[in-house]
């Protein structure tokens, strides 16, 4: 999936609290949060748990795997950029330990997908610095 | 605290929508619609002490306030700018009372619109990242179709855990359209619809067909809310807040616990506590309509049927103006048009005006108590109100 011309797609920009999760992406592994009060994992990263106000976040390596929560097929871009990859699948998945993340449904064809479909993580190398989580059929 | 009764609705403006904005500004319009809001009011200038204004979606600049006082020539004891997304029209109503009810203000002009080009709003130049919000760091680099792919999110789950149909969905923007044509303003009047034409229509982001989506354009609307003193004195009846309630919740749907059910449930449920008024009394539901799910979930959760089952009710219900159940009269957002906040206020003006029987060849007879509701984000902000003339 890597490009061989430009990445003319938003990308995201890491901050302090957001790297280790990108740098897990790029390494091939999916890292959260997780609190040490409450034990919940958190996923954006933040500074404090959203379900106790803990700042005892940890970050730990989980599964990868999780089963699509909904997903929908984008047939037009609003942004010109991804005008070359329509049709494709847009998708919240959730996570086996418990958070839903945004992502891309890959590498299956579009009719392939449903509510429920048990899915693993596609770490996509979209540039040397990033690499996006996306998720294919488990 | 209860706010009935604190205030009421005493004079509306609105634009007819129009596809591109045809040399006009967003002041200009802003000015256009406050100026006839308050002669419609039977108000003078003067009269006008406090500003609640919505930020407009392609225009971003600060201190509206200040820079439509200057325009309009009034200088306001109390101005905000209501930040709810579509839900700000609404949410400026009860914020007006509540201003009234504190003494902070008597006569408060609230406005929405602005100068939308549809072209421009579909094809955005791709924007350098500047600031690190977690939407644009975890959802944008996946190519979200702007909210449109997230209310089709909602729509694929609703369809999931409750059986939901397309055909279902279809059957509200054709009733709205019926509506609509009882409506010279509306963008879409004088073209019927059918079920089937929704459905024949283009899936844009499944399962959602263009014919469910929300056509943004130009437009305004303005309305004005004084104190009971002065809604006594007004040339037109008073459309009195009986009841107002407000609930939101984050942003990105990854982040909700359930994307079918919205704060909604938390919103109406306060609004009809506060007016001691039961579904049964609502004589015209006015209620948000960026897409078809947006107002079937809204039924649900608004306890005009079980969660769940607003397929089936919608099926069962006439909707239009002469039906059993008349909803969104002017045609909705879907075949009204979107002209910016001001599409949130169209659900706020077209109940003033079924409730002070000027809606014309649309009017619903009897026409007492009506049930508005707001919604901005992605079923983020809800403002639910009930308003009466009685």
């Amino acid at each position: 999936m890597t490009q061989m011309t430009a990445y003319e797609k938003p990308l995201p920009a890491p901050s302090e609290v957001s790297a280790p999760f990108w740098d897990g992406l790029k390494a091939g592994e999916l890292r959260l949060q997780r609190c040490g009060d409450c034990e919940r994992h958190v996923f954006y990263p933040r500074t404090m748990c959203p379900h106790c106000l803990s700042e005892r976040l940890e970050w730990v390596t989980v599964s990868g795997r999780g089963r699509v929560y909904s997903y929908t097929i984008v047939r037009r871009a609003m942004n010109p950029a991804f005008s070359e990859d329509v049709p494709y699948v847009f998708a919240i998945v959730e996570l086996d330990e418990g958070p839903r993340v945004t992502t891309n449904v890959v590498n299956c064809t579009l009719e392939a997908v449903r509510v429920d479909m048990p899915v693993k993580a596609a770490y996509d190398n979209v540039t040397p610095e990033i690499a996006l989580l996306k998720f294919e059929p488990a | 605290m209860t706010l009935k009764r604190a205030a009421a609705i005493t004079g509306i403006s609105e634009m007819k929508p129009t596809r591109s904005p045809d040399g006009k500004s967003t002041l200009g319009i802003w000015a256009d619609v406050s100026r006839k809001a308050i002669l419609d009011a039977g108000l003078a200038i003067g009269d006008i002490d406090g500003f609640l204004i919505g930020q407009p979606i392609t225009e971003q600049a600060q201190m509206w306030p200040s820079i439509l006082g200057e325009y309009l020539g009034i200088n306001p004891r109390y101005g905000n700018v209501v930040d709810l997304g579509g839900a700000s029209a609404a949410g400026m109503v009860w914020r007006a009372a509540a201003a009234i009810d504190a003494g902070l203000a008597r006569a408060v002009l609230c406005v929405t619109g602005e100068a939308s080009d549809v072209e421009t709003f579909y094809t955005p130049r791709p924007r350098r990242q500047t600031q690190q919000l977690p939407y644009r760091e975890y959802e944008v680099p996946y190519g979200p179709m702007g909210v449109n792919s997230g209310y089709a999110l909602i729509a694929q789950r609703h369809m999931h855990e409750y059986g939901t149909t397309s055909r279902q969905l279809a059957k509200i923007g054709v009733d709205q359209r019926t509506n609509a044509c009882a409506n010279p303003d509306a963008l879409f009047y004088g073209k019927p619809l059918t079920v089937d034409d929704v459905l024949a229509s283009p899936l844009v982001v499944d399962p959602l067909h263009l014919l469910e989506i929300v056509r943004p354009c130009t437009g305004g609307a303005a309305l004005v809310v004084v104190a009971p003193d002065m809604a006594n004195e007004s040339p037109n009846a008073p459309v009195w807040l009986l009841g107002a309630g407000e609930s939101s919740r984050g942003m990105m749907l990854s982040q909700m616990d359930s994307i079918t059910t919205s704060p909604i449930t938390e919103a109406a449920p306060k609004a009809f506590a506060m007016a001691g008024v039961s579904h049964k009394e609502i004589d015209l539901i006015s209620v948000y309509d960026c897409y078809t799910i947006t107002v079937l979930i809204t039924l649900e959760d608004a306890g005009f049927c079980a969660k769940g089952k607003g397929g089936p009710f919608v099926e069962e219900h006439d909707f239009t103006y002469r039906g059993d159940l008349p909803l969104n009269t002017h045609g909705g957002q879907l075949s009204f048009g979107q002209p910016g906040l001001a599409g949130g206020m169209s659900h706020v003006t077209e109940a003033v005006r079924q409730l002070q029987s000027r809606a014309g060849e649309r009017q619903v007879k009897g026409c007492e108590v009506a049930f508005v509701n707001g919604n901005g984000g992605i079923m983020s902000e809800q403002v639910s109100l009930v308003l009466g003339v009685s």
